[in-house]
């Protein structure tokens, strides 16, 4: 019931005195991730109600927590109405921050939407406050123009987690130097698989693991700024051969038909005959460890075939804020705070975005070893991956080709189709999904 | 004049009360009807967060449908709804006919009643979570058949075509099978006992008095059970999108139609998930005017049509 018009935002907020502030900040999110963390290192949260909606700031200012779920878009359906009716919005109901992961992170950071405030709109400068973040996540959250328009805490390099007890079976040693030798890059891990099946032993559990890694290197976006014309990389048809192959040669366990399934999580338990995933450290926190039956002790980590970068939560104050203030407050808070950013990868195992932090993490066994890991400092294998991810570049298309083209040829894998049908159903999906788009072409 | 207007009129309020019905129709039905037959002739959609259109294009929607693989979606259904309705109605006949026959003296036929038409009261998308759990490569079904001794290797269920259209069609067998067999022994009591014991004394056994009684005076609530599982048919898509996750996989042939018109939803296509309803409107209102000639037929066994021919060839 406040009598306060809607303040203009665009040009900077310099002029904003506490005053002006509104007493309200919607924050749009898919799960607590977000405010647990906000709870634990913004100084200036007093309490949050007990149903966890409402946040009370130390200034009386309320944060609202709007949270729908990931599953089946409806968390982007619900901010896409949201961001539709914001200009219209009474101030207390416009969307003040909102959350996005990597895999759309693209179609909200978009220069010509212009939904997501450019950083030093709000008073941040990128080059010098966020200075200690690796650059990576900057370009990430950038826009044609090289605009940053949100900042993240997490920085998501992958590991390969591995089963102790079956290395010692099949190697004869579960140390974490020894066999990140045996899988350093694609060769010799495939000539390692090989000694994995002669036990009978899966090397993955599905072709979907192995997606990330060659999906995140792609040499150019699925879809060029403005263009409608799909460019399938080189390297997803060398994910669709290698997979085949693989699947073929018994690597994969054939049960296990993509993510997220409930396939996939048993493939995690105890009774599984998967030698290992390939995880970033939320990965190992929330998926690996929740679906994991046994002891501690018995997952260990150590390098990956190849480095790769997945997952990680962009923090965006959005355009038509009434607490621009608040926003950088928390988005410095959240990511350009090494002290913070350290508090929350002891406390939640985050891998977070601060390079000489994590420096120090992986040398400091002792405050960031893992129980679950037995005992295994996990930030000693992270770094050296964060500091050599290359970014595959982004476009505002990719949930939908990601998902799809893992979709269109799981049946090609399978043998229900050949592979120019599973090119032909990824054509009619994808066009499906995306009506401008109008020609899909295919690496020679 | 005067005398006609002075007579105390009630229609108003039964107009008043009928209200209610007309405004929430209009509202909620009428309204989002047209606006979905305006909107199938624009192009209009999301790309990102950014609204294209709408821009009107006349009947290109409806054009590049009949391009697009929507007869293969609708020719899924069809085998889907098929595989579902053939051992429905089989079943159904057969429980139904046992249930009201007085001579079979089944006991317990009310708890029957009620426990085949337990299934139609799971919501669809829990029924399909439950069969996609159980039928899952590494689910109960698989171990109970390997610990049978049944199988050697498990089963991928979902990774065929057969597998996959068979589980849709048996779920929506379960699902329906009561509610149609309640519905024809309604229809079975409705014949007077009286040609029952005539047809008994006459010498019919029970086939026969199924065959020659039973079946030809139900025909016009048979056909209605047909065309009404027809338009819900059409409609089909919580089983399969649960089950398949949405992709109509494999292959997507077990996309229906209805899932074909969500995968347009995604973009908030509306345009083109609006041509879609169109065609479905037009196939599910020609079946319900054929239930509507049925239901309302005031000559149900042929004698007032024997009767005009006879006068026209009398005439003749």
């Amino acid at each position: 019931m406040r009598e306060r018009m809607p303040r203009r935002m665009r040009g900077g907020s310099d002029a904003a005195s506490d005053a002006d502030e509104g007493k309200v900040i919607n924050i749009y999110c898919w799960n607590n991730e977000f405010r647990e963390r906000v709870e634990e290192v913004y100084p200036e949260v007093k309490e949050t109600s007990k149903d966890g909606t409402v946040t009370t700031l130390n200034d009386g200012t309320e944060i609202h927590w709007i949270i729908n779920p990931n599953q089946d878009g409806v968390y982007q359906q619900k901010l896409d109405e949201a961001l539709m009716n914001q200009a219209d919005a009474s101030a207390d109901d416009k969307v003040d921050i909102f959350l996005t992961e990597v895999d759309y992170v693209n179609k909200y950071t978009d220069a010509e939407a212009d939904v997501a405030m450019p950083l030093k709109d709000l008073g941040i400068d990128p080059e010098t406050d966020l200075a200690d973040q690796y650059s990576f996540t900057k370009v990430t959250a950038s826009d044609v123009n090289g605009v940053q328009r949100g900042s993240t805490w997490q920085c998501c390099p992958g590991l390969l987690v591995y089963r102790r007890d079956i290395a010692k079976d099949v190697f004869g040693t579960d140390d974490p130097e020894k066999v990140g030798e045996k899988v350093k890059d694609w060769d010799t891990l495939k000539a390692t698989a090989e000694e994995l099946k002669a036990k009978g032993y899966f090397t993955f559990s599905s072709y979907a693991d192995t997606f990330r890694l060659y999906g995140n290197s792609i040499a150019q976006s699925w879809v060029s700024p403005g263009e409608t014309v799909i460019r399938v990389d080189q390297k997803i048809m060398d994910w669709v051969s290698d997979s085949k192959e693989w699947l073929d040669a018994g690597y994969f366990d054939k049960n296990v038909k993509g993510q997220w399934n409930d396939d996939w999580n048993k493939a995690m338990g105890s009774a599984s005959k998967v030698f290992a995933f390939l995880f970033p450290a939320w990965g190992i926190d929330f998926t690996l460890k929740d679906n994991w039956d046994g002891g501690d002790g018995t997952w260990a980590v150590t390098n990956p075939p190849q480095e790769y970068n997945w997952g990680g939560s962009y923090i965006h104050a959005c355009t038509g804020t009434d607490n621009p203030k608040h926003a950088k407050d928390i988005i410095l808070a959240l990511t350009a705070n090494k002290d913070n950013l350290l508090k929350i990868s002891q406390k939640y195992s985050d891998f977070t975005n601060t390079q000489s932090g994590m420096q120090e993490a992986a040398v400091h066994d002792k405050e960031f070893s893992s129980d679950f890991l037995g005992g295994q400092n996990a930030f000693t294998y992270f770094s050296p991956v964060a500091e050599s991810i290359q970014i595959a570049p982004l476009s505002a298309y990719d949930q939908g080709c990601v998902e799809l083209i893992q979709n269109s040829f799981s049946d090609y894998f399978q043998g229900q189709v050949d592979f120019e049908k599973a090119k032909a159903n990824f054509e009619t999906a994808i066009i499906e999904r995306y009506p401008d788009i109008t020609e899909i072409q295919w690496p020679e | 004049m005067k005398q006609k207007n002075k007579k105390i009129d009630y229609s108003k309020w039964g107009y008043l009360f009928i209200l209610p019905f007309f405004v929430s129709f209009f509202i909620f039905s009428f309204i989002p009807l047209v606006d979905t037959i305006r909107y199938s002739f624009f192009e209009y959609y999301r790309s990102g967060i950014k609204e294209v259109g709408p821009n009107f294009i006349g009947m290109a929607n409806y054009i590049s449908l009949l391009g697009s693989d929507m007869l293969k979606y609708a020719g899924n259904t069809l085998i889907l709804w098929i595989i579902g309705f053939i051992p429905q109605i089989v079943i159904a006949l057969l429980l139904a006919s046992w249930f009201v026959d007085a001579r079979l003296k089944i006991r317990g036929t009310q708890f029957f009643k009620v426990v085949i038409y337990l299934p139609n009261l799971i919501m669809a998308s829990a029924f399909a979570m439950l069969f996609f759990t159980m039928f899952s490569t590494n689910g109960p079904i698989n171990s109970i058949l390997m610990s049978l001794g049944w199988i050697s290797e498990r089963i991928d269920f979902l990774g065929s075509v057969f597998g996959t259209r068979a589980l849709v069609g048996f779920m929506n067998f379960l699902m329906w099978f009561g509610n149609t067999t309640i519905m024809l022994m309604a229809a079975i009591m409705g014949i007077s006992p009286d040609i029952f014991e005539a047809s008994e004394i006459d010498g019919c056994n029970s086939v026969h008095r199924f065959f020659y009684i039973t079946l030809p005076l139900i025909r016009p609530i048979l056909a209605y059970t047909l065309i009404t599982s027809i338009i819900g048919g059409l409609q089909m898509f919580d089983v399969p999108q649960i089950l398949t996750n949405g992709q109509g996989t494999p292959d997507r042939t077990s996309m229906t139609l209805i899932m074909f018109l969500n995968s347009h939803l995604k973009s908030r296509n509306y345009g083109m998930a609006g041509a879609l309803s169109v065609y479905l409107f037009i196939v599910s209102g020609i079946l319900c005017f054929f239930v509507y000639r049925m239901t309302n037929d005031n000559d149900p066994d042929g004698s007032k049509a024997a009767a005009k021919r006879a006068r026209k060839q009398r005439r003749k």
